[in-house]
């Protein structure tokens, strides 16, 4: 199966040309977030702050990982569930958010919002936490270093293997692929 | 009375830990393969595929499979004639499991009250099952297990009338309702009978048992393999994208019960199936 390159920012046209099921490699920079982090990003926006991190075009991945060891970039970092992030991702997408990175289905509402705002929803494999550490070259602490594993991160990523679950035509891959293989 | 020291227990334990959450079985990576050999979808053989390549990863390199490194299960099996050294043995546990998740760099996931959700730091307390057996040998299991996969399970308290029907029923629906959230493929831990408290702990132990060995009781490993390929129809496949191999296994385990009930319990492992275990 050929592969989709993608490099942030993100475009619609970028958007637009992803399918359910097509297999992606990100490379260049995305940005780490989980429950504690969406939290604040939200509560800014609803204060009509500016966000600490310019998230337009961005990917933004669902990741607590392990503990580094010495001379490691970053510990095993495999994708989280993504439900408990659905009451903030619509208002991220809102203000140009691209690209979300978890593992599980979303709510509707999360749908609704990426087909409105032309956003896309990708799975990593869960518990591939070893291999997925590999593709990630830099990381670093931009924002509420306070919140331990749960900071904010900008990560540098070479080839981070994803599927995509949810396009902006409002297919669903977990709903779908489920019904093709369905005896 | 033979001796274990303290000391030793607290080793063996933290080695356990890294290990288990380091090295993938090898009857897990042989199952890798043959679903992979035998799976329909591109997608989930691509997962596969994957899956393979990060167990190798984290041998090679001595790093977690997966960043969920779990709340530390612990098994004993005490022979009588064994004492422990130097100290209590739950304590010596909890340290082993305290060093290994440290010194192994694995992440700690258990918070101190379930309400107050304030992590202990350490992941302490493990949760210890004991068994008190003949002879004078230690044997101790560790088996991490991920939250995603735990919050999966189910427990139903069944009429004896349910029969044969209403527990596969069961559990062919506790998987289908999981879909992709325990990171299938998955081993299905499944016990009947004894009690509300026996036939969970009888799925968790169903989950130690190397993956495809069918039970020894002939009417569970008949169940074993019905309910294997109706979990095949639904269709769920790897990551639940769609596919063939939404489980590697189904493992059965059965206990004597009141005549009045039928207690079945599924507990669901992830393809991070991880244990580790030795004899002292
Ligand atoms: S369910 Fe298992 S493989 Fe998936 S994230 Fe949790 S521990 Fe890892």
């Amino acid at each position: 199966m050929t592969k989709k390159r993608l490099t942030p920012p993100l475009t619609d046209a970028d958007i637009e040309n992803l399918e359910i099921g097509d297999q992606v490699l990100i490379t260049g920079t995305i940005y780490t977030a989980r429950d504690a982090a969406h939290k604040r990003l939200v509560e800014l926006l609803d204060e009509g702050k500016e966000l600490p991190v310019d998230l337009k075009g961005q990917i933004i991945y669902y990741v607590g990982p392990t503990p580094a060891k010495p001379g490691q970039v970053i510990g095993s970092a495999g994708p989280t569930t993504s439900y408990r992030m659905d009451p903030y991702a619509p208002k991220l997408l809102a203000i140009g958010l691209k690209a979300m990175i978890g593992k599980g289905s979303r709510s509707q509402e999360v749908k609704d919002a990426m087909k409105k705002y032309k956003g896309c929803y990708l799975a990593a494999v869960g518990g591939a936490a070893a291999l997925i550490a590999k593709s990630i070259k830099k990381a670093e602490v931009i924002a509420y270093p306070e919140l331990g594993p749960e900071a904010i991160r900008k990560l540098e990523v070479e080839d981070f293997p994803a599927i995509v679950v949810n396009d902006c035509k409002g297919g669903d891959l977990y709903e779908e692929g489920v019904k093709k293989y369905q005896k | 009375m033979r001796e274990i020291s303290y000391e030793k227990i607290v080793a063996e334990v933290a080695r356990l830990c890294r290990e288990a959450n380091y090295f993938l079985g090898e009857d897990v990576t042989k199952a890798f393969e043959k679903a992979l050999a035998d799976e329909e979808s591109p997608t989930g053989k691509g997962i596969l595929e994957q899956l393979i390549k990060n167990a190798e990863i984290a041998r090679n390199e001595e790093v977690p499979m997966c960043q969920d490194t779990g709340v530390a299960v612990v098994f004993l099996e005490m022979g009588q004639d064994v004492t422990v050294s130097g100290g209590a043995l739950y304590d010596a546990i909890n340290d082993g499991v305290r060093e290994g998740y440290e010194k192994g760099y694995l992440r700690k996931s258990m918070v101190e009250h379930p309400l107050q959700r304030k992590n202990t730091g350490d992941n302490t307390p493990a949760i210890i099952h004991t068994k008190i057996v003949t002879g004078d040998k230690l044997k101790i299991t560790v088996a991490p297990k991920g939250g995603g996969s735990e919050n999966m399970s189910g427990i139903s308290m069944m009429a004896p009338a349910a029969g044969e029907e209403g527990v596969k029923k069961f559990v062919v629906e506790t998987v289908r309702k999981a879909g992709p959230n325990p990171c299938p493929p998955i081993v299905v831990g499944v016990g009947i009978g004894g009690n509300f408290e026996k036939c969970a702990l009888l799925a968790k132990e169903a989950l130690l048992r190397p993956i495809g060995q069918p039970s020894d009781d002939e009417y569970a490993a008949r169940l074993e393999r019905e309910i294997f390929e109706e979990i095949r129809k639904l269709g769920i496949g790897p990551q639940g994208m769609g596919g063939r191999n939404t489980a590697l296994a189904v493992h059965i385990n059965v206990h004597p019960c009141h005549i009045a009930s039928l207690p079945v319990a599924v507990n669901i492992n992830c393809h991070a199936s991880r244990h580790k275990s030795v004899i002292l």
